[in-house]
Parts: C-alpha cells; structure tokens; sequence
C-alpha cells in the first residue's frame, strides 16, 4: 500500500507542493500536518489591512473545499516531533505514527524574540501567526502610543498600520538605517522621510535597555541611553529563526536552514524541505540562499510537487518580494547586495521611481516604489542578465520593454 | 482569480496571490459581461502592459474581478500563456 506524501507545516510552501503535486498526476495519498489551529491562510495581510479594517477574519489560502476535492488531508493542530528516516515515519506530539514515502518539511521560521527585562510583559507581542495578529489587534483598540522594536519589513508594516489608525508611533532600530538588511542606504533614508511625514518618531541606531510595566502591562521601552518610551503595545519584529530543529534531530544537513537542492531535496532524497526553513543553490546568489518571502514558498512548493509526482523540475525563479507601507508599494526584484552602482528612475519627489543596481556591467536587482509593470520588466531584466548600462535605466525615453523582450 | 486557485485549474497562476504584483492571473473577458464590470484601477492598467500573452481590449487581471451575483455565469477566456 502507497503511504504517499506526508506535509508538515502549513503555510504556502505546504499548500503549493501539495496542490502542484496533484496538478502534475500525484494520485497517492497526500496529508498536511499543521501545528497552527487554523486553515493556512495568508500571513501579508496581518501586519497591514488585517489590522486596520474591521473584522477579524483571515483570508484562506484556499477554500475549505479546495482540500477534500484535491484529496488532501489537514491536520490541523498537529505538531511533529521527530522523523524516523529508517522506517520512513514521523511521529506527533500526540505519539502517533506516520508512515511516509516521500516527506516535506515546510516549517517556516519563528520571530526572534528579545531576552531584556520586561520582555515577558502583557503587550510585548511578535507577529508570525493569525493569533499573533489578533492578540495585537486586540490590544490596539485601547491604546494610544505603539512602540515597534525593528525597523524591518514587519516592524515598518505594523507602524504604517498603527499610524494610520491615529496611533502614535515609535520605531526604534539598533542599526542606523531602516530595512539595512534588504534596502541601500538612499532608500532607507527615503523611507525613513516617508515614515517621519506620517508621523512616526524613529530612534535609530540605538538598542532597547528594558521593557517596564505595572500590573503585568508594558507602560514604556526603556532605551539603551536612558530615554523612556511610552507604550501600551510594542510589537517585536527583529527577524526570524528557521524552524530547522525537527530537520537536525533526524541528521538532515542543515546551515541556518535545512540545505537542499535545486528540486527542494534535502540530504536525504525521499525528505524535502521548502520555504523559510530551508537553504537552496541559487545562480542569484554565490552562496546558497535563505529566503524568507511568498514568492519563495510557492515557486518551490511549485517545483517540489511537480518533482514528486514524477517530472523533476527545478526551482530558478528570480528572487522578489514585496512590502506595502502607507501608500507606497515597495517591490524588490532580485538581490541588489553587493552592487557597484546604481540609477534613480523616475521622480522620488513623486514616490513613483525604480532603483536599479549594477555589478560589473550587469543589472542585479531592481527596487520598485509604485511602479508596479516597472517591477514586472524589472524582473525580466535581471532574470536575463540583461546588458543594461545606468544612463539607459535612468533615461525615462529608453524602452525598457523592448530590452526585456 | 480565487474561483480558480480554489479548484486548483492550471492556467491562472496568480503569483501574487493577488495583490497587484504580478500579471499572471491574465484573462479575457467575454464581450457579454465587459460591461457588467468595474473599470480596470491605474495599477491594474499598468500592469496589463506587462501580461505574457497578447493584451487585447478583453483583457483584465482576474484577481482584480470581485464576483458578484450581477456576474453569475462569468465566461472568460484564457490567454496562451501566463509567463
């Protein structure tokens, strides 16, 4: 008897490989074992519209029926413990065993999270999952001074969120720049403007001391210089750690993420690991990558399905992501890290423009900021390695579309 | 768009998952329903621009059609290729 696919996780990597396995012929059982108590569902949503529309209702990732009509079952709630490779099982927290022919590991990543005093406290909160983003929203009906911890993706999304529900905002960054990890220095700064006009206070370049409270609640952030920041509600958004420990205990190879290959194969071929938990080659990138990013979950989910139901397909998508803050739609394509040059097209007065980076002639990445089919080209140009020089990617007249063919 | 991604049809992509990055939910509209629909946001125009298949006057994203009871029995046709 086939024991078929067993899935755990339950986010994007998860659904996609499953559905992709269907859609490429897979006819043999296919299970989803997801720890989170809720159908998978779209996670941008909650550090933006989730928190400033009314309601609280996620978005799915699929209808409901979408699963028993595509044979696949979710376990929800379920959390594994630990994989016997020999016997080709996993085992729940619950102690029961799955057998498997062929495994993914789509365990995603958790937030980091802070270890300074007060860090226990009501209203210190992260933001990973549906009940995170509840918690938060709860919470934010009655407060009136946010203090977000990060200057990242998450941390700026939630402070343009919270500014525009008429809170007053604190950002506060250890490095002197926002976003440094993924942004050049010129648009960090561009967006730290956007972020002050809206209201926010930055306090850059500097660490948090300690959380206070009374009665359990957080009242302030304690500064490393001294300063006190008033909040009832700071959210902590300083990164995430790779759900990795499941893919170690069973001896998989593992780097800051499960290492696989090109089809999301892990060191043992029957095991899979896809999305934020895992570490893939990349003609992108000279060494291999971690991505923690939608487009990531699903194009390997994609190629890993198609994989398992027989017809290996490779994962070689270019790398892009995207973040909305306020009304600029920020999308990156491809990694800009490293590059020797760069050219400003469009008007950042406007907040319509492109960014484009170069390395040794060539273009490596492109940062959006609402110029959406700029983006679309933008990842064709990069894609190609297309022959594109500064003058001509700031030149509004050059015919973009026409180099991407 | 999700009436697709829900029943797992191959020929919508979508991406994005729907919010405006991607142009791989393509589709032509049939001539009967085009004037049921609201008009296309300057986004999703831009966005046209940069769809894989011929753009014709049909073509719209579909992530970008909410489905409404006005719309019961929606026909669109799809384009040869998304990306």
């Amino acid at each position: 008897m086939a024991h078929g696919l067993v899935i755990v996780g339950g986010s994007y990597a998860a659904v996609q490989a499953a559905a992709s396995a269907r859609q490429g012929g897979y006819q043999e059982p296919i299970r989803i074992l997801s720890e989170d108590r809720h159908p998978p569902y779209q996670r941008p949503p909650l550090s933006k519209a989730f928190l400033t529309d009314a309601g609280d209702a996620s978005v799915p990732l699929r209808a409901d029926t979408f699963y028993a009509e595509q044979r696949i079952t979710l376990e929800l709630g379920t959390r594994v413990e630990g994989i016997d490779r020999g016997s080709k099982h996993v085992v729940t927290a619950d102690g029961v065993r799955l057998r498997y022919d062929k495994l993914i590991l789509a365990t995603g990543a958790r937030p980091r999270t802070m270890n300074v005093d007060g860090s226990a406290l009501e209203g210190v909160c992260l933001l990973r999952s549906l009940d995170d983003a509840r918690s938060i929203k709860r919470r934010l009906a009655d407060v009136q001074s946010v203090a977000v911890v990060g200057g990242g993706f998450i941390g700026l999304e939630v402070a343009a969120s919270c500014a525009k529900l008429g809170k007053k905002v604190t950002v506060i960054e250890a490095l002197p720049r926002l976003m440094s990890r993924a942004l050049p220095p010129m648009l960090a700064d561009w967006f730290a403007n956007q972020h002050r006009a809206h209201g926010a206070d930055l306090r850059l370049g500097i660490g948090v001391a300690a959380f206070r409270g009374t009665g359990g609640n957080v009242h302030s952030v304690g500064l490393s210089g001294g300063t006190e920041i008033p909040a009832q509600l700071v959210v902590v958004g300083i990164g995430v750690v790779p759900n990795e420990e499941l893919a170690k205990g069973a001896g998989l190879s593992c780097a800051n993420g499960v290492l696989v290959d090109t089809f999301g194969r892990s060191s043992d071929p029957d095991i899979f690991a896809l999305g934020d938990c895992s570490r893939h080659p990349s003609r992108y990138s000279d060494t291999p990558l971690r991505l923690e990013s939608v487009q990531n979950a699903m194009d390997q989910g994609r190629a890993a399905g198609a994989t398992i139901a027989g017809k290996e397909t490779p994962y070689d998508t270019i790398p892009w992501f995207w973040s909305d803050q306020y009304d600029l739609k920020l999308q990156m394509s491809g990694l800009s890290a490293g590059h020797d040059a760069h050219a400003v097209r469009g008007s950042l007065d406007e907040g319509r423009f492109s960014v484009f980076y170069f390395r040794a002639d060539r273009v490596i990445g492109v940062d959006s900021v609402n110029r959406p089919a700029e983006h679309l080209l933008a990842r064709k140009l990069v894609a190609g390695r297309s022959a594109l020089s500064p003058v001509q990617a700031a030149d509004a007249s050059f015919d973009l579309k026409a180099l991407a063919g | 768009m999700r009436g697709a991604i829900d029943h797992n049809l191959q020929g919508i992509e979508a991406e994005c998952g729907g919010c405006l990055s991607c142009a791989t939910c393509h589709v032509y509209v049939d001539e009967r329903f085009l004037p049921l629909l609201e008009p296309a946001s300057a986004d999703e125009l831009e966005l046209l621009t940069g769809v894989a298949a011929e753009r014709r006057p049909q073509s719209r994203l579909s992530c970008q059609i909410p489905m409404t009871a006005a719309l019961d029995g929606l026909t669109v046709h799809m384009p040869e290729r998304q990306s």
